[in-house]
């Protein structure tokens, strides 16, 4: 499938004179050069990846986060950049624990601005040297980080409009039928092998 | 007499603003009628998307896409589907591919049609809305033969789209594709060289082409600073690599400047239109991989095999490989991207949605600095900014 056409993507060795003892791990996924580091790294590699011309990654596409409640570095933040002058993606991601503090990417690229306030707001990450890192999507006085994996879809509080008191309450959240997530996930893995055969029928075909 | 230390005044825009398009609550601090400060408090329209499709296998996530931009639904949707595509790695048939790009560039009339009218009426001037609402009727009528749905498609699915074209739509869209061009050239008439027009919006909310990229704006606005860069043109997408369409670029980066790219695009939209139906091919809208896509409904009355997949499909679902992937497309208003994790079973692990306007709403602050209050509301409606995107 002839879809991500961008143009080669950057290979790893071509990093490495500038960023060498920074990145932990690099790896090619779907045409983008996908690196790691640590945090105490990242506005040095994110510097240079914007001023080195040979990279020239002038945007902060989008900064999020994902949650692995597993794993001993909880979170992992996700910078994507796009170099408009080589036509590139690149992803730099960066694993931290929970309760540490990210250094805030601000002075390097404007976008980062609310893409780390949602971050703080959604997953609870502080960044470090941000000017105001308030919440912004969930409401004013709002508790708990809601796309962390152990916050119920449903919340904790549910609003109404009170006549008596004649303002807006805040009750616990009341279900009058219980929360429905299905399982539908098969016992058999039957399933997961078709694919995979069908996805490789299909890469010998297309060759 | 002794200098006096004044307080700026503080200024409530919004919730509820015919100007905010939608519910944007814009705290503004003032000097005298000049903006200070502008901090945005956004999300008085969050839904949790992204936390909620979690929870639902893939396709089940499909709708809540509409719901995002609903402007331009469709173009949402694409971004949706391309990334289930691309970690499946399945085939799109052409003709998939080609009704896909038809309705992507009428989601692109559709919202510019909104977005440039609405800007009209917010800087004063009334008559385009009336008129722009009925060309969106006509194109949402479009959406309703194909899908059943004026607003709410739900017709891209990953492998194609849901269901074929009916007879005589094609016709009808090249019969209106003929007429549009008068509509942009009266819409222009009444706003290009509009003196008040102009007097709002030359020369307000300046960007240069590295402060666009710095806050991240994307489409109509980052090429309104003069950057020839289209999601459509440098990493083409479907069969956007066959279409033969110009990227027009403003030169001044003002609000003016974004207002004639989007004129200038829906010129190039109706080209891609007009190519889209007169080089469709014949062929299925949707890919037979059965593990994915649904079965037939005739086939489902004769083959037991086919109502097996049927019931799979629509409760277990498919399962997508484990990895991560960055999908975009050039939605109306700019780089739509699906940042999607799969953990390899039948429900997302996590969604991220990146939404331009969300983007948009972050660089207001830095655009609104130095202008008049009034000013605000020109630079809020010639960036195109819809609430259902920003807030999730």
């Amino acid at each position: 499938m002839e879809q991500a056409t961008l143009t080669d993507a950057l290979s790893f060795e071509a990093l490495l004179p500038h960023l060498g003892g920074m990145i932990e791990d690099a790896d090619h996924k779907g045409g983008e050069l996908v690196i790691r580091c640590s945090t105490d790294n990242i506005i040095e590699v994110l510097t240079i990846l914007r001023d080195e011309a040979d990279f020239a990654f002038d945007q902060l596409t989008d900064l999020t986060a994902v949650d692995y409640p597993n794993r001993p570095y909880r979170f992992e933040l996700v910078y994507q950049l796009l170099s408009i002058t080589h036509n590139r993606r690149m992803r730099v991601l960066v694993a931290l624990p929970e309760g540490e503090v990210a250094p805030s990417v601000l002075p390097v690229f404007n976008s980062a601005n609310w893409a780390e306030r949602e971050v703080w707001d959604m997953f609870g990450i502080f960044f470090a040297g941000h000017p105001d890192l308030r919440r912004l999507l969930t409401d004013y006085g709002f508790e708990g980080h809601p796309l962390r994996k152990d916050f119920p879809t449903t919340g904790y509080v549910e609003v109404r409009y009170d006549d008596t008191q004649r303002r807006v309450v805040y009750e616990p959240v009341h279900l009058t039928q219980e929360y429905r997530d299905f399982d539908f996930l098969s016992p058999w893995e039957g399933v997961q092998n078709d694919i995979e055969d069908n996805a490789a029928d299909q890469e010998e075909q297309g060759a | 007499m002794s200098e006096m230390q004044i307080r700026p005044m503080t200024l409530n825009f919004g919730p509820q603003h015919p100007a905010a398009h939608g519910v944007l609550r814009l705290v503004l601090e003032m000097d005298g009628e000049v903006i200070e400060r502008a901090d945005a408090h956004v999300g008085l329209l969050h839904r949790g998307t992204e936390k909620l499709i979690e929870q639902k296998t893939y396709l089940q996530a499909l709708p809540y896409f509409d719901r995002l931009d609903y402007v331009s639904p469709m173009n949402q949707e694409h971004a949706w589907a391309l990334s289930i595509e691309k970690a499946l790695n399945i085939e799109v048939p052409k003709r998939a591919q080609y009704i896909r790009v038809l309705y992507c560039e009428i989601g692109r009339i559709l919202n510019h049609v909104l977005n440039l009218t609405t800007f009209a009426i917010d800087v004063g001037a009334m008559t385009p809305l009336l008129w722009g609402f009925e060309e969106r009727e006509t194109l949402m009528e479009f959406y309703e033969r194909a899908c059943g749905a004026r607003l709410h498609a739900a017709y891209f699915r990953p492998g194609g789209v849901h269901q074929d074209l009916p007879d005589g739509l094609c016709d009808d869209i090249l019969k209106w594709a003929d007429k549009f061009p008068e509509f942009i050239n009266d819409l222009e008439t009444l706003l290009t060289d509009n003196r008040i027009f102009k007097q709002r919006t030359v020369n307000i909310g300046v960007t240069t082409r590295e402060e666009a990229l710095d806050y991240g704006l994307t489409g109509p606005c980052l090429r309104a600073t003069g950057v020839p860069w289209d999601l459509r043109k440098s990493q083409p997408y479907d069969a956007y690599a066959e279409m033969d369409f110009d990227v027009p670029i403003g030169k001044t980066g003002d609000c003016y400047a974004r207002y004639l790219v989007r004129i200038e695009e829906m010129r190039q939209s109706l080209r891609i239109i007009r190519q889209a139906i007169e080089n469709m091919p014949e062929g299925p809208v949707l890919a037979t991989n059965n593990k994915v896509t649904p079965p037939r409904r005739s086939d489902m009355k004769n083959s037991m095999e086919a109502l097996i997949h049927h019931f799979k499909l629509y409760t277990e679902g498919f399962h997508v490989p484990e990895g991560e992937s960055y999908t975009a497309v050039e939605a109306p208003k700019g780089e739509f991207g699906v940042y999607l994790v799969a953990d390899g079973t039948n429900k997302p692990y996590r969604a991220r949605l990146r939404a331009p306007g969300y983007y948009f709403m972050a660089a207001v602050d830095y655009l609104c600095r130095g202008h008049m209050l009034a000013d605000s509301v020109a630079i809020i409606g010639s960036l195109d900014i819809v609430f259902g995107e920003i807030d999730r």
